[in-house]
């Protein structure tokens, strides 16, 4: 699904990723963990495409190509999301008009014909009352007074409905209560299958109790510094990051 | 990496006027220039009586001793009034009775415009009093609006036809010596459009006026003026689009509203006049006065207007709440592209007791775009209760554009209450890359962004008008749209 190969990425010169490489097979969950400012959210970043960041040297290959030429409406349309860490609002814009606008892109792409209204907010109501949202958030605007719950929430609902096969996801966790934890988990074990691949990105060990990774990777210095199973996240949570320096 | 998100915005947002065709079409049109003589003849082609004569010549003088105000925001040469043409009709042989005698190649005009001018239009319960440079040459549905009481005809007509109301009202809510623009207005208007709402009458329709500046190197000066007597109800709409040309052209109206005790004048704008090319060559400088009074008790005046037009924009609609518990509100959107300057907003001013106003301002500047607010809220030292919530946002996009914000709060009684907000965003390259992450392009994006910024205001549009105000911002922004 997703190789990343000797990647040195950063802001205009100054390198924030140092010779990153990772394979994620497809049905693969990878847990990425780290200090802040580790290079985390970069990575999540320059997969999706950002472009205020620049790939200095290495490649990205997904699904057997290179996407560094590609925008990230373009990475969109082939299958790549991501869980933002903090979602930006978009006042005005009514979020069942906005996914509707996004799946109808994405559709578009693949010479699909747009998805028929009535349709469409069936499938959205649907998928609020899996994440435990009412109806009447199909009224509000996009991430527009949301609490930081709803936020995440909304998020996981937009990678439902938009079905990609390779999902970053940036600390959904951080700012969600337990109760919270548990139904957005839910909802992500739900969507994960042989063909979906995850990057979960997090500080914490919580969500990996309903999370189960397949590896966990340790990033210091924007670069990663050791791998392996689920019972390393266990270890660093006994042992700190202290003890990987 | 991929194409730069700025770059995109930068061909997104220098897209090509959409309206900019001219009309062969005869001109009856007068020499260049301005003085008594020039006003006399325009006052004499239209078989105007003596005291309106006189008034022209008033506001003439008056205008004279006057100079161009310097205070906005606006950057412009200076207009050489002496090289106007102050009168430009097209030709005509006969006064015409129906649609049918109207040149085919105006009518052909106002299609490409689409404008709503034949009868099918009815259907939409649009009525249109359509100007063609200086001269009104078609008004629709007057049998209708005849049988309601409603008048609703050019002005040249309604000084012909109803003198009684265009002396009693005409220069009371914008006195010729206002401003520089309404004294060279009130000196040379050439039409316009005049609608008298009787006592207690709905306006059965939307009325609807389009204005177009066809001929080179006119200036258009037109006039309206709408009363609702007491309990009346009207909603007005004026559209405006001009041809392409690398001169700029200039616009100078004057508008005056009056509502009676318990009347209400809700006045919709969609201007898209030639806003100049990508360089900043030619388009329509737009000075224009419009003013509401609130005469009566509980009286409403709603002014709602899409800017997406004209090289410069100087226009500020107000409204004179003088009646008691009267209201004013005014929602606008204006988008400034390319090397367009917008220096608008509106004025409040309370005089009677219990007045509530409402500003809701949207500016969006892109390109080079220059953006400004100028508000003023004024609460006379009688006038007690008075209200005020003033919204005024601006975006940008890109980073050549501007946005700048001034209101005036002028206060004089204690018990008034006043709250304003306002907010300066850059189109957030958040929200783009947010947008592009969902699959979304850069394109549809802004579209989505910027409609979202202006909902509140294209909500008080009119219906059919809402959709048609939300094309315009596409098509305003966005080269590949429309």
């Amino acid at each position: 699904m997703l190789k990343i190969k000797n990647l040195t990425a950063g802001i205009d010169d100054k390198n924030i990723l140092n010779n990153i490489n990772l394979n994620i097979n497809s049905g693969e969950f990878h847990v990425i963990m780290g200090t802040n400012g580790t290079g985390k959210s970069t990575l999540g970043h320059i997969l999706a495409g950002k472009d205020n960041y620049n790939v200095h040297s290495g490649d990205i290959i997904y699904k057997d190509k290179s996407i560094l030429d590609l925008s990230p409406d373009e990475r969109a349309h082939e299958g790549i999301f991501m869980s933002f860490q903090y979602p930006v609002s978009i006042p005005g814009v009514n979020t069942m008009h906005f996914l509707r606008t996004a799946v109808n892109s994405i559709r578009k792409s693949k010479n699909l014909d747009e998805i028929e209204p009535g349709d469409f907010i069936k499938l959205f109501k649907e998928k609020l009352e899996l994440i435990g949202l009412k109806s009447e958030f199909s009224k509000r605007s996009v991430n527009d007074g949301f609490s930081g719950g709803e936020k995440k929430r909304f998020e996981i609902i937009q990678m439902l409905l938009l079905n990609p096969d390779l999902i970053i996801l940036d600390e959904t966790d951080s700012g969600l209560d337990i109760d919270a934890i548990r139904i957005v988990s839910n909802g992500i074990n739900a969507f994960r299958n042989k063909n979906k691949s995850f990057i979960l990105i997090t500080h914490y060990n919580r969500i990996l109790n309903y999370l189960k990774p397949d590896f966990v990777h340790v990033m210091l210095n924007g670069t990663i510094v050791k791998s392996g199973g689920k019972e390393l996240a266990v270890e660093l949570e006994e042992k700190g990051y202290e003890w990987i320096k | 990496m991929s194409k730069s998100t700025k770059q995109q915005i930068e061909d997104i947002t220098s897209s090509e006027y959409q309206y900019g065709f001219t009309t062969k079409i005869k001109e009856e049109r007068i020499p260049n220039g301005l003085n008594e003589e020039i006003i006399k003849t325009i006052s004499a082609i239209k078989n105007e009586p003596d005291w309106l004569l006189e008034w022209r010549l008033k506001a003439y003088n008056r205008w004279l001793k006057m100079s161009e105000p310097n205070w906005s925001n606006l950057k412009y040469p200076k207009i050489d009034f002496q090289d106007l043409c102050y009168y430009s009709a097209p030709k005509q042989k006969k006064k015409l009775n129906s649609l049918d005698e109207v040149d085919p190649e105006l009518i052909k005009t106002y299609n490409k415009l689409g404008i709503p001018l034949n009868e099918q239009k009815m259907l939409s319960g649009v009525a249109v009093d359509a100007v063609f440079d200086s001269v009104s040459v078609a008004t629709t549905f007057k049998e209708t609006l005849k049988k309601a009481g409603v008048i609703f005809c050019s002005f040249s007509e309604a000084v012909q036809n109803h003198p009684d109301l265009i002396k009693k009202y005409l220069g009371t809510v914008v006195p010729i010596s206002d401003n520089y623009y309404a004294a060279l207005n009130s000196a040379v208007f050439s039409d316009g459009s005049f609608v008298y709402i009787p006592k207690g009458t709905k306006c059965p329709m939307e009325l609807s006026t389009y204005f177009r500046i066809n001929a080179a190197n006119t200036g258009q000066f037109e006039r309206t003026l709408i009363i609702a007597d007491e309990g009346a109800y009207v909603s007005y709409l004026e559209g405006c689009t001009a041809p392409m040309r690398d001169e700029n052209q200039l616009h100078a109206a004057v508008v005056e509203l009056v509502t009676l005790d318990n009347a209400e004048i809700k006045y919709s704008t969609v201007q898209n006049w030639y806003p100049g090319d990508k360089d900043g060559k030619g388009g329509i400088y737009n000075f224009v006065t419009k003013r509401g009074l609130c005469k009566g008790y509980k009286s409403k005046i709603s002014w709602t207007q899409i800017e997406t037009g004209s090289a410069l924009t100087w226009k500020y609609p107000s409204c004179v709440l003088k009646g008691d518990n009267s209201i004013g509100e005014f929602y606008s959107v204006a988008l400034s592209n390319n090397f367009q300057q917008a220096d608008t907003g509106t004025k409040m001013i309370h005089i009677g007791n219990n007045t509530k106003s409402t500003i809701i301002s949207k500016g969006i500047s892109a390109g080079n775009g220059q953006q400004t607010y100028r508000g003023e809220v004024k609460v006379m030292k009688n006038a007690i209760n008075a209200r005020n919530r003033s919204e005024c946002d601006s975006i940008l996009i890109g980073s050549k554009s501007g946005a700048h914000t001034f209101p005036y709060l002028d206060i004089r009684n204690a018990s008034a209450k006043i709250e304003h907000e306002a907010t300066t965003s850059k189109i957030g390259e958040e929200q783009l890359f947010y947008c592009n992450q969902r699959g979304i392009d850069t394109e549809d994006a802004i579209a989505l962004i910027i409609n979202g910024f202006c909902k509140s205001v294209f909500k008080k549009l009119p219906m059919e008008f809402a959709v048609e105000a939300q094309k315009l911002m596409e098509v305003s922004l966005e080269g590949s749209v429309g």
